[in-house]
Parts: C-alpha cells; structure tokens; sequence
C-alpha cells in the first residue's frame, strides 16, 4: 500500500519522515516531492502526482503537507482519508497539528505511525485501540490551568452566568491517559456550521448550502446520549453511534471514544428556515471620464435581534489600477483598507436586524468596461469582483438543529461530576454576493 | 497481511483465498467467500480491503449475485467515503452482465459523492469530482438536477473550479440550461484570465447543442473587448461555425470590430480563417484582411502568415474586385521579402495555382465550410459502464485518461526485466476458479520443457557401461575453430547441469571428452565429443537412456547453445 509517509512544513522542511517499504531507491523522496509541487503548471492538479514509478499524494492541513507516495494504483479516497484521520490523530495526541507542536513531539509521532501503519498496510485508527500502545506523552506548550479564563468575557453581562468554555480546550491533547484524571472529566460537544451562499447581482438567491457537523470532544471514557431534532437533507452517521431511537424521539446513543470524532453530518440545501444572516445592497457609481468609482455598500444583518455575528469582513476585489481610496463608514470600530487589489470592510461585531453601511471613494484611471459617456449606474467596471463575507455566528445554526439535552449515561470513575460543554456555531464558508 | 480485526477472521480470508483445496471444492469456497462477507466486526479499512480481495471472485450463478449484493448493500451507507467506493466498485464489476443493477447502484451512491463534492478537504473534493465525470460519460443526466452543487466558489484552488467548469459543461439538459449559463457567463469575466478562458470554451462546448443562446452570450462577451476574452470568443466561433452551420449568420454579424482587440496567434488565426471563408457575409472583410496584409512584415508568427494567405485567396474567389490588389502584394511579399520556407512556399504555390487559370483554384481551394458530422465523432458517445467500471475508485480518474496511458507506459518499461517471473505467474491465476485450475495443474508433465538435475553423480565404471549398452540415438557436427580449453568448456557445461565424466587435456590429438546429464524423469543422457584436429569439426554422438525424441532435441539444443558460446568467445 504506501511506501513512504512524510510530513513537510509549509516552506518544505521535512519535519517527519518514514519509510515503510524501503522501496525509494535511496533518492530524496521528501525533497522531490517539494520541488515536483512547486514547479507544478497552474492548470494541473497537485493532489496527486506522479514522478518516477510512484505517486504521491497529499493532503494540506494546518499549514502542513501530510504525503504518502504508493507504487501501486490503489483508492484515492482511502487513502485521503487515512491522511486525513492521521491529522485528526496527531491533532489529538499533540494538541494541535501545526509545525511546532510536530517538533516538539516527534517520538510520539513516530510511535503512533509505528502502530497505526504497519509495511505500509493500515492496522487501526482507532484510538481506544491505540491507548494501550502509545506510551509516550505529549508535550505542551504550556501547562494546562483551569483558570486560564482570558478570552472569556466578551459578549457583555450574560457571560457572568452563562459558562464559557475554557479557551485552551482546544489545544489540549485529548489521550495523555494516566495522570490527571479528576482534571478531565470533560465533553465538549460542536454543532459546526458551514454556510455556502451564492446571490446574483439582481439581489435574488442562487445558490444555498449548508453543510454541518456534530463533533464530540471527550476525555471521558465513558458514554452518553443526546438529543437534536430538525430537518435536514442528508445525514449520515459515525459508525459507533446506535440509531435506534433516532426516528422516533431524534435520540442518537453513543459510546464515544476517547478523542474527537464527528458524530453526524448533515447537508441542507435551498430551504433555509431562518432567513439569511447578511444581505448586501450595493450600488456603483462609476465615471468613466474622471476615472472617478464610487461604492456605496449597505449591509444588512436579518439575524434575531438577540444574536450577534462576530469577525465579520467583507472582501470586495477592485479593478486593476486603484489609486486611492476615500471612506465614510457608519460606525467607529468598523475599518476599511485596500490591500492586494481588494477593499476589506472589517466589522468585528455586528448586531442582529442592524445596518451598517460604507461609501467608499476610489481613483481609477484607465479602467477598460462598457463603452459609454458620463457616469454610468447600470454596468459595474470589469474586475470589480463579487463581493465575499466570512463572518461567524455564534450559538446560532443556520438550519435549525439545535441539541437539547446531552445526558450521560452513566458516571465515571472519577467523584466529580463530568462538565459538559455544548456549543452551536455557524461559520461562512463562500458567502458570495455579486455586483 | 493486514490486520482486519481479529485472528478467525484473517484465517478464514487465507482459506477462502490461499487454500488450493478450499478453491477446488466449489460449495466450501462459496462458503468461505459468505463467511468473509459477513463478517462483522471490521473497522472501515478492514472493510475496503475485503471489498477489494472480493473483486477477484466470481459467482456461479445470478442467484449468488444477488446473494452476495444484498449482504454487501449496508457498506453502501458506511460513513467512511473509502469504503462506500470501494463497494460501489465491487457492485458495478460483478453485476457487470445486469445494466439495471449499475444504475441503480450508481443512484445510490450520488449522495455521498455529492457530499464528498461539498467537502471541506480540497483533495477529497477532486477526487469526488473526478469521479462524477468518469460517471457522466456514461450517464449524462445523472447529476444534471444537482447542478447547484457544482458551481464555483471564490475560494476555491484553480484545479477544482476547472474540474467543476467541465462536469457543468457535461451535465447540461432543457430544465438548467439558462442557470448553468448565466454562471458560466459570470465566470468569464472572473479576474483570472485562465478560468476565464476556460468557462468560454465550455460554453462553446454546450453551444453545439443549444447553439442560439451560446452565440448570443458569446456575443455580448465580445462587447467587453476584452483581449483575453475576445480572443478566446473567436475561437470558439471558429471552432462552432465548423459543427453548427446554422449559427454562422449570427457570427458573422458579431465579428466586426474584433481585430483591434486580439494579440495572439491562435485568435488571429482564428479571425482570419473565418473572414476568409465566410467572408462574403462580413462586408468589411477585405479591408480587415488588408490591414493584416500592411502589418504583414512586422507578423511574428508564421501560422499567422499561412492562414493569412489561404483566407485572402478564398476571399478573392468570392470578392475578385476588393481583393486583387492586397493579394497581389501578399504574394510579392511572401515569394521575395519572407524568409520562413514554409510561408514562402504557399505563397509560391498559390502564385503557380492562379497562373493555371482561375477554375483550378476553384476546385481546390473550395472545400466544404462546415462539417456537422464530426461533432458526433469527435464527442464520444455514452460509453458502456463496463469500459470504466475496473478504472472506479482507483488513481486512474483522477489523473484522466490520457496522463494515465502515458504514466503506465513509462512503468511497463522500466518494470519490465526483474518483474518478469512474479507477474507471468500472477496473470495465469486471473479469477480464482476452482474447475480450471485442476487442468492446468494436471498438464504440465506432458510438456516438451527439459529439466536437467544438478549434480547427478555418475561414476566412470558405470558411464562406461552405460555407453556400450546403449545405440547412438543422434549424432551431428558443429564447427569448431582453434584449440579446446577444458576448463572453460567444463564450467559451462556445469552451469547447465551437464557433468564432465573425462575430458582430454588441452592440446591432445584427438581431443575427446565424455559427458553426462540426467534430466528430472531419470532419463540418462551421454554425450561424446571428439575434434580430431584443431579448426576441424567436433563431432556430438548423443546416447539417450529412453527414447523420447522432444527430449532429446532439447538436449542437443543445449549442447548446441553452449557449445556455440564458447566457440564464440574464444574466436
């Protein structure tokens, strides 16, 4: 199956290398598959390539190129997928898949790739069945502290009672298993939404997607019980989760490993119960004589008054040859620059049912458009692009799933009470709205 | 062997698999195979192994088909994009007789390569979209309802909004025609001029069928005069007008306007030849074709130069008065100033051809303006599912086709020599069924291949017996130049297993040497060889224990080789 594994940074250092079958004639296959992606021709695919008699393919994850070459002409989403479970794996036995914490856990990471990969051949992925080898620990960065409440508090009063999960959950590593265990006792369930838009430039909607997750984060070893309930288009299940009061009550059972998994997948598509969180209402001004392009943006957020959306930016790509840019927008902490041949409107919070608007003043001389005299409002000049937004929606879900109850079936060893954390969240994936 | 989830499961693949005697029983092997198939507990990598070993069975009957596809049909459903494929693979090679069976299947697996589509890992997209297209082929209108899904996003890297320009391109039907091309029309003005480009030749490629509203979005696209789009447009016109004749009138309104606004080659080539070929329709065609003629010398390509003058001959056939003078002075300059060889012998030619009167210039130069027939020919049709369903869920899609012949091509030349014995002797097991290979097994005795044992001692006394009870059963001269070196003869006779009993040494008079070989039936060969002198004829009498003539011949094939190779190197 593979021959060779390696991990390379984002620059094409080499950070982990193993070969499993010994077959790479001694050639630099790490470095080879460097420069063969570098040089690539725009209009080819890198994810797999072929150099020699073997081929390589890849996965970019947090910055990092996790590759395995095979020789043999084997299933590509078998293999995309063991790498894409190895990073999962990593991530979970590190803390974070990134360079450094790659560095700083190498042994750990060879001696998973030692149990999980076997002359090339996966024997499991699993992590309960990988506890009982793994030996090594992970080393963090810093040591974990329960009162490492930093970036708590943001959202005003409610925060006091409300609790909020601390923010270094998210970097701990999930299977040091011995020690600690009264510190653990902790699930974290994500309702992660991605929200895919498309609108025309008549305002109507072409496209709507919505792709969500349900992924549990336990360091309990134990198992639990939940219930969402909703409609959604397609839903497909992690294999450990029992289904069978799932028609009847929307009950899902599971008996979750350690780790982090994806407990549910589900698409939505073209029917949205709630309406759109943003629409944008735009209009050009454009003088084709003074070279003089004005944008006026009107952003509307149709949230519940209640909700907010957070790291709100717009990115509006701008003809060639901008010059310079003049603005007015409606609120102080909203900022707007030019950068990279694009306009990017920053509002770091937006409150639902608000309006926020910007006028924004460019210099363009020499633009190529429509032929036509004076200012024109009806076609806007080549290159001023669709304009895209990327925000998040806290403890909101674009199509409605929400999770009642999480319930744990039963107690652990340890005395204290297991906390539980339960977070929706939607996020933009390509919220595109054209000129 | 991989480790597929506990010990009894691994031995019953091995006897399923391995065990000669499992396969010739055909029912204990059937059930080995069902035991493997139902066998529960394996985690998704164990699945998508068994998954793959299953595709070398092949059931007896249409009842064990679909036996073994309903116990198969839950991995459909797994979660894990590995092994729903690997499934759907297995269903489309074993039903390969039942054409209703695959298409149902591959309805049933629209969901998760949809999903996979829509997936947040860029490569497990590709790979998806590879996939569908591969399906398109075969079914045109399988995904067609789902185009949303395809269109672009913004972010996306440049190879996957390409693969998804092209399944747009190939799911194309009456109910989403006009959403599918209001999308491509906004993806040719994307900054990127390649995507561009690439959304304008798909929407040439839907115009062979929907011919009106391609023409028409192409036209307005031309309005923008914009180089990298227009040259592209006039391409595709070029390219359109040969398939759709119908659509030429409405192109050649279009085309005034756009030699101001094209720089490269292929679009100049492209405006002239249809300016000379449908100039007639285009009034200011002349004119156009003059102004080339004037910037003639600072042309740098070529390709221009020769389209340019084919296109002012045809022209002049149709417009005599308008093109006289410019093709005059074209063909001036190409036979006196032009140093390319090839431009300057069109030019020539077509100076001679005009020479032998204007009927012959007819004849040749009016070829037909439109061939409607090639589109069915270069399009192929919809290919059988079983001509790709071996090439599912392997690397070959997601290379494409034609990377993929030439990558293989590369690997079966450079594997050819070690690799010989291990494949020749995996490509004779081919599907495991139990009836043949008892045959094959029970032939090989009777094969004329000769199997000389090593290391047959055999002493003098009884060689010397042996030779005088036995008739000389052949005896043949082989030319023989210079003296005989012993030792160089006695190794490579050893090498191939024939023993030396006594050998004169070197330089004796007459030289003679006694062998012996004994093959694997116990059949004794004795050989005596004798050179009278040097750069005489060394004489073989050959002695065989039993009669058996193929043998026999092999031997002396032998001998004949090594002696051959000795005499050679030594001359």
């Amino acid at each position: 199956m593979i021959s060779q594994f390696f991990i390379l940074s984002s620059k094409g250092d080499p950070l982990i290398y193993k070969d499993f079958r010994g077959d790479s004639g001694g050639r630099d296959v790490a470095e080879l598959f460097y420069r063969k992606l570098t040089g690539l021709p725009g209009d080819e695919s890198p994810v797999v390539m072929h150099h020699d008699d073997r081929h390589f393919i890849h996965i970019r994850h947090s910055g990092l190129y996790l590759v395995a070459t095979t020789s043999e002409n084997i299933s590509p989403f078998s293999l995309l997928e063991l790498l894409s479970r190895l990073a999962t794996l990593l991530g979970d036995y590190c803390g974070s898949l990134g360079e450094g914490t790659i560095s700083r856990n190498v042994a750990l990471v060879y001696e998973l790739l030692d149990e999980v990969l076997d002359y090339g051949y996966v024997q499991t992925t699993s992590t309960e069945m990988l506890r009982n080898f793994i030996q090594t620990e992970a080393v963090v960065s810093k040591p974990f502290s329960l009162f490492d409440l930093s970036s708590v508090g943001l959202f005003g009063a409610e925060t006091q009672q409300s609790k909020v999960a601390p923010s270094s959950a998210a970097s701990r590593p999930v299977l040091s298993s011995r020690s600690d265990q009264s510190q653990k006792n902790e699930v974290f369930l994500d309702v992660v939404e991605r929200l895919s838009v498309l609108i025309a430039s008549n305002g109507s909607l072409l496209k709507v997607d919505v792709q969500g997750e349900i992924r549990l984060k336990s360091f309990l070893p134990s198992g639990s019980g939940y219930g969402p309930g909703i409609r959604v288009d397609e839903v497909s299940f992690h294999s450990s989760v029992l289904l069978e009061e799932f028609e009847s009550h929307r009950i899902l059972r599971l008996q979750p490993p350690q780790g982090e998994l994806t407990v549910m997948r589900y698409q939505l598509s073209d029917d949205l119960p709630s309406p759109l969180p943003f629409r944008l209402f735009p209009s050009v001004q454009w003088d084709r004589g003074s070279g003089r392009l004005q944008v006026y943006l009107k952003l509307r957020c149709d949230l519940p008054p209640k909700s907010q959306a957070l790291n709100v930016r717009l990115h509006l790509p701008l003809p060639r040859g901008v010059i310079s840019l003049s603005q007015e927008l409606s609120g102080p902490e909203q900022k707007a620059e030019l950068g990279d041949g694009a306009l990017r409107w920053d509002l770091p919070r937006v409150q639902g049912g608000s309006q926020l608007s910007g006028l924004f003043q460019m210099d363009v001389p020499g633009l190529p458009g429509p032929p036509g005299q004076g200012p024109s409002t009806v076609a806007p000049p080549l290159g001023l692009g669709p304009a895209s937004l990327s925000f998040e929606l806290p403890r909101h879900t674009c199509s409605g799933l929400q999770v009642r109850f999480l319930r744990l079936a039963f107690r652990p060893c340890g005395n204290t009470n297991p906390h539980k954390w339960v977070r929706h969240l939607s996020h933009s994936d390509a919220y595109v709205i054209r000129i | 062997m991989p480790y597929l989830g506990s010990e009894d499961v691994v031995k019953e693949l091995k006897k399923a698999l391995c065990n000669p005697h499992v396969q010739a029983d055909r029912l204990r092997y059937r059930n080995a195979i069902q035991r493997v198939i139902r066998m529960p507990k394996l985690d998704q990598w164990g699945q998508a192994e068994v998954l793959n070993f299953l595709l070398r069975y092949e059931p007896r009957s249409e009842e064990e088909l679909f036996d073994i596809l309903n116990l198969l049909d839950s991995f459909l459903k797994s979660s894990s994009p590995g092994v729903v494929m690997a499934a759907t693979k297995l269903f489309l090679i074993l039903a390969k007789k039942f054409p209703h069976v695959q298409t149902d299947v591959l309805v049933q697996v629209k969901g998760p390569l949809l999903a996979a589509c829509s997936s947040e890992s860029r490569e497990l997209c590709f790979a998806a979209l590879c996939h569908v297209r591969q399906i398109l082929r075969s079914l045109p209108g399988h995904f067609s309802s789902h185009y949303k899904k395809f269109f672009c996003s913004y972010s996306e890297p440049h190879y996957i909004k390409l693969q998804k320009v092209e399944v747009l391109c190939e799911l194309v039907n009456d109910e989403n025609v006009q959403q599918v091309l209001e999308e491509l029309r906004g993806y040719c003005t994307d900054v990127s001029a390649d995507f561009a480009q690439a959304a304008i030749f798909a929407i040439g490629g839907i115009a062979r069928t929907y011919t009106d509203q391609c023409v028409q979005i192409l036209t307005e696209l031309l309005g923008l005069r914009q180089e990298h789009i227009t040259t592209v447009v006039v391409q595709t016109f070029r390219d359109l007008v040969w398939l759709c004749p119908q659509c030429t009138e409405a192109v050649c309104q279009a085309l005034p306007g756009c030699e101001e606004n094209i720089q490269d080659s292929e679009g100049k080539q492209a405006l002239i030849w249809l300016l000379g070929v449908h100039g007639e329709r285009i009034p200011n065609a002349p004119y156009v074709l003059e102004d080339f003629v004037e910037n003639v010398k600072s042309e740098t390509f070529p390709a221009v130069k020769m389209e340019l003058l084919t296109a002012l001959l045809r022209l002049f056939l149709s417009r005599p008065a308008e093109c006289q003078d410019t093709l005059g002075r074209l063909l001036h300059y190409c036979v006196e100033e032009e140093k390319d060889m090839a431009v300057r012998d069109r030019g020539l030619f077509y100076y001679r051809l005009l020479l032998a009167g204007i009927d012959e210039v007819k004849r040749i130069l009016c070829s037909p303006k439109s061939d409607p027939s090639l589109g069915l020919l270069e399009d192929p049709a919809e290919r059988p599912v079983n001509s790709w369903a071996s090439d599912f869920n392997t690397l070959v899609p997601v290379y494409g086709k034609a990377r993929w012949a030439s990558i293989s091509k590369c690997q079966g030349a450079e594997r050819r020599g070690p690799e010989l014995p291990n494949t020749a002797s995996f490509a004779t097991a081919g599907p495991l069924i139990p009836d043949e290979n008892k045959e094959r097994a029970q032939e090989l005795p009777d094969s004329g291949a000769l199997m000389l044992v090593p290391n047959c001692q055999l002493t003098a006394e009884c060689f010397e017996k042996t030779w005088f009870s036995l008739k000389v059963a052949h005896q043949q001269v082989c030319r023989w130049r210079g003296a005989v070196h012993p030792d160089t003869l006695q190794m490579a006779l050893q090498v191939v297993n024939i023993q030396t009993i006594a050998m004169s040494r070197a330089g004796a008079h007459p030289w003679k040497a006694y062998l012996s070989a004994q093959d694997d039936t116990g059949c004794l060969f004795l050989t005596e060889l004798l050179l009278e002198s040097e750069n005489a004829e060394m004489q073989i009498s050959v002695k065989q224990s039993e009669p058996r003539t193929e043998t026999l011949n092999s031997f002396i094939s032998v001998l004949e080789t090594v002696m051959g190779t000795i005499g050679d190197i030594k001359s």
